[in-house]
């Protein structure tokens, strides 16, 4: 079994999209190769250890027969100068390690900001992830969009991160390490995506009730790709006349006071806006797909795909209910 | 293997049997260190019961993916109360049980320096655990249905605020936590004060029995570490009743303050309860392996280094709150600096088994395995230490795998060990080393299936305190596994508590010294009488029995 396990854990080792051994971005590759030599110094220390330990309780284990089996052994009471040998020598070895680790630290957290860098302000709320693109004057949630970045010409994006709430931490791993979004307080980081494509992570900081389902989704766009999503982000609300019915039950109840529809009377700011909700490919923070049945089953009953949603139901008629859905999904 | 005469006779006068309620009154009012330690250990194991059920409630919920066995309220609270109930109510009860008990045994003591504050100490450690399970009662208050805390063992403010923790229950969890605080408190003012002042006549500090050197670092830490912990709760319940803004965020309070007063105490915490763990063993690794220990005094030193490097090293626990990067070199640094102590402890116990002969007992059987698993345990912690590789793993399963080996794998093998070793002083009667075998090899399989399992996830992505996660994921597998070993390691529980009660009534009578060792508590009957040492021992050695034994080649000659 521990064979097989390993095979199959080798397996899914690379093709896990949370894993931090595929990096995708210089930071994620930067502490891979940092960790390598650390399981390299401690895989080393360990094998020298355990080798000890082994030697010793099989040479010197006691025997029953023999010819001192009952007498004690030597008594020896310790060696300054051996002291002295397991003391330095692994003084050297942390040594070398936290010089290694130090450079890693300063790559890292202190590299120079380029300035055609994008800045995107993450906002951490109970269960869910609010973007802001203050330059762009974009609004979203729950799925990022960055550009990739080409290694000759870096367009890295720079993270300011925080929260609205508790705690929770921004972690995709095959970008870069983890950071605490702490409301009242101000963390940064930066990703530069080297391929395109979708990066998944989740909410890394215990959050409340719903923290399991705190999903993350990075789309690391081409540069078309993402000029394209920039442009139509920065369109209001698309005002569908087939949907007129729902936008107003919409508007009518207290959908409105938490979400955001821009262009409409829609503008609450505790819920995650949805101008263009029904362009997302997930909903309820990446918990599911958007689609018309799963968007009809969470308005009727939030708790459904995430029990402890601080969305309350809104206790709509099944009539109501398809209005609304409908309205929600014309808001490409 | 007791090939020596036994140095006091095993006389202990018949008491007459008593009323049940008699016995009570007895218990409930001793101030006897030996009574008090019992209870302490009594009391720690059935906690240990309840936590280790609610481990295997979580287990059952995330063997597979999306199950639904219990809901993510239901599953937040199980966490939070199996680390706060490990933590508070087991580690430390058992650790000062078996310190209470011990301690003045082995200096050639009557009894602990303050008996009633002893006393007192248990007492309001006992009723914190009993308040903190009140909890699911009393939760909500009367209104609505009983609640425990869910805001897990570090309740990392704002999510203690009343807006985002409405009800009592994180109430009971402060106050839980304060009281344990005051016991813990009063009991290590206790030990330092006995092992300063009742050593008997002959036993300098530099022939102190190591096991209570290292009990009185761990109370130094306890002074210094408990405090800041005891004061933050005070403080979160000011938060909570009477306005202030301590750890308010959204009054301009700061969340960070209140993680950095939790890792102040969290971190030399972890050493709290390790320490005694290194205590035990420095007595047992020699005796079965017949030999002194190595390098006694590096030992002390290691220790007392150990003691004060690990007030250095807590914002270990931060790398990813948003640090500076000076910082976070500073806690890389002085985190990696407590490898070098621990190594020279590893290394001195590696020795003083080198050519010594070795009897694998039960005991010296968890012994070792602590060896082996505090090893891997603090190379986990090397790498942890490494701040980028944390950022990738911090609060993921990686961590609860490394610090599940520092606490399953190291501390709690080697309170395993200190049970077959020292239950036959506390009772009278051995331990069965056959039951003893079964319960270390379906304990060690369990423990690795599970522990050396669950590094992998966190590695994928997986992060703690979730109830529940996606298939595609793919931690399925890996987290099965995890689950499955969990079954060996509540059989192996299972064989152990029966041992413990069936060798009280059926085990072999031990004597006063049924592994021919060395400090002083062997000296006499099992169990000790009140009075613990009928004349006051003198000493001229670091094993006063040792000297006993061999009075031609007598300890005190090389010291």
């Amino acid at each position: 079994m521990p064979v097989a396990s390993a095979a199959s854990l080798l397996a899914t080792w690379d093709s896990t999209q949370t894993s931090m051994f595929s990096p995708q971005a210089t930071p994620a590759h930067l502490i891979l190769g940092l960790s390598r030599l650390m399981l390299a110094v401690t895989g080393g220390i360990f094998i020298v250890v355990a080798g000890l330990l082994t030697y010793v309780c099989v040479r010197y284990r006691h025997r029953k027969s023999g010819p001192n089996a009952i007498q004690e052994p030597q008594q020896i009471y310790g060696s300054t100068q051996i002291e002295l040998s397991w003391t330095v020598i692994p003084i050297l070895i942390v040594v070398m390690l936290f010089l290694a680790t130090a450079r890693i630290i300063f790559a890292t957290q202190d590299a120079p900001k380029p300035a055609n860098a994008l800045d995107v302000t993450v906002i951490g709320h109970q269960f869910w992830w609010e973007y802001r693109y203050p330059k762009l004057g974009i609004i979203t949630a729950n799925e990022l969009h960055i550009p990739v970045s080409d290694p000759k010409h870096p367009t890295p994006t720079y993270l300011t991160i925080t929260s609205a709430d508790t705690d929770h931490s921004f972690w995709v791993p095959r970008l870069a390490g983890k950071v605490d979004a702490i409301p009242n307080r101000i963390n940064s980081m930066w990703i530069d995506p080297q391929q395109a494509g979708l990066y998944l992570g989740q909410c890394n900081q215990y959050c409340g009730t719903q923290h399991a389902l705190m999903l993350l989704r990075v789309y690391a766009d081409t540069p078309e790709q993402f000029t394209a999503w920039v442009k139509h982000e920065q369109q209001p609300a698309v005002a569908d006349p087939s949907a007129a019915e729902g936008r107003q039950i919409f508007q009518h109840n207290a959908c409105i006071s938490c979400h955001s529809v821009g262009g409409s009377a829609a503008t609450g700011r505790f819920g995650p806006d949805l101008t263009h909700f029904a362009s997302r490919s997930t909903l309820a923070s990446g918990s599911v797909p958007l689609t018309s049945a799963n968007v009809r089953a969470f308005v009727n009953n939030p708790g459904y795909f995430k029990p402890g949603v601080l969305m309350p139901p809104m206790h709509l008629n099944p009539h109501d209910l398809d209005a609304v859905t409908a309205y929600l999904m014309t808001l490409k | 293997m007791a090939t020596h005469a036994p140095i006091a006779d095993a006389v202990q006068e018949a008491a007459p049997r008593r009323y049940w309620l008699e016995v009570l009154h007895d218990w409930v009012t001793t101030v006897d260190h030996k009574k008090i330690g019992l209870m302490y250990i009594g009391y720690a194991l059935i906690f240990m019961l309840i936590g280790g059920f609610q481990a295997l409630l979580m287990r059952i919920q995330l063997a597979v993916p999306n199950n639904t066995f219990v809901s993510p309220q239901v599953y937040n609270r199980l966490f939070t109360m199996h680390g706060t109930t490990m933590v508070f109510f087991v580690g430390m009860p058992i650790l000062f049980g078996f310190g209470n008990y011990l301690v003045p045994l082995m200096i050639g003591a009557r009894d602990m320096a303050f008996p009633r504050l002893n006393a007192f100490s248990f007492w309001v450690s006992a009723f914190a655990g009993i308040l903190l399970y009140f909890s699911y009662l009393g939760g909500s208050g009367l209104y609505g249905a009983g609640t425990a805390p869910d805001v897990s063992w570090f309740a990392y403010a704002p999510l203690t605020a009343r807006v985002f923790s409405p009800g009592h229950s994180t109430d009971y969890w402060t106050l839980a936590v304060f009281l344990s605080g005051i016991g813990s408190i009063g009991t290590a003012v206790n030990i330092v004060a006995t092992a300063v002042c009742m050593r008997c006549p002959g036993m300098k500090l530099t022939r102190m029995p190591l096991l209570v050197w290292l009990y009185t670092v761990m109370s130094g830490l306890v002074f210094v570490a408990v405090s800041p912990l005891t004061a933050a709760q005070i403080m979160l319940l000011l938060d909570r009743y009477l306005g202030s803004h301590f750890f308010d965020t959204q009054a301009g309070g700061s969340a960070i303050l209140w993680i950095h007063f939790f890792w102040i105490f969290g971190h030399p915490e972890v050493y709290v309860l390790v320490l005694p763990a290194f205590a035990f063993a420095n007595e047992i690794i020699p005796v079965f392996s017949r030999k002194a220990i190595f390098g006694y005094p590096a030992m002390v030193a290691a220790s007392v280094g150990i003691g004060f490097i690990s007030l250095s090293v807590w914002a270990h626990h931060m790398f990813t709150v948003g640090m500076t990067s000076g910082a976070n070199t500073f806690f890389t640094l002085s985190t990696m600096a407590v490898s070098v102590p621990t190594g020279i402890k590893i290394f001195n116990w590696l020795a003083t088994m080198w050519g010594g002969k070795i009897h694998f007992t039960t005991s010296m059987k968890f012994a070792v395995g602590f060896l082996f698993q505090f090893l891997i345990a603090g190379l986990t912690g090397i790498m942890l230490a490494v701040s980028p590789f944390d950022w990738q793993v911090h609060n993921t399963y990686f961590v609860i795998a490394h610090f599940h080996y520092v606490l399953v794998g190291s501390i709690l093998f080697m309170i395993f060990s200190a049970f077959y070793y020292w239950y036959p002083k506390m009772t009278g009667r051995m331990l069965s080393e056959k039951l003893g075998t079964v319960h270390f090899w379906l304990f060690l399989i369990g423990f690795h299936v599970t522990f050396d399992t669950m590094h992998f996830p966190g590695l994928l992505g997986m992060p703690r305190h979730i109830y529940t996660y996606q298939v595609d994921r793919g931690w399925g597998t890996l987290n099965m596994i995890v689950s499955s070993g969990a079954i060996f390691q509540a059989i192996a529980i299972l064989v152990f508590v029966y041992n413990m009660v069936n060798s009280y009534f059926r085990g072999r009578m031990a004597g006063p010294d049924p592994w021919d060792a060395w400090t002083l508590e062997w000296a006499v009957p099992s169990p000790p009488p009140h009075y613990n040492f009928a004349v006051t021992p003198v000493v001229e050695s670091r094993r006063p029995l040792w000297d006993l034994k061999h009075p031609d080649d007598p300890d005190s000659q090389y010291e």
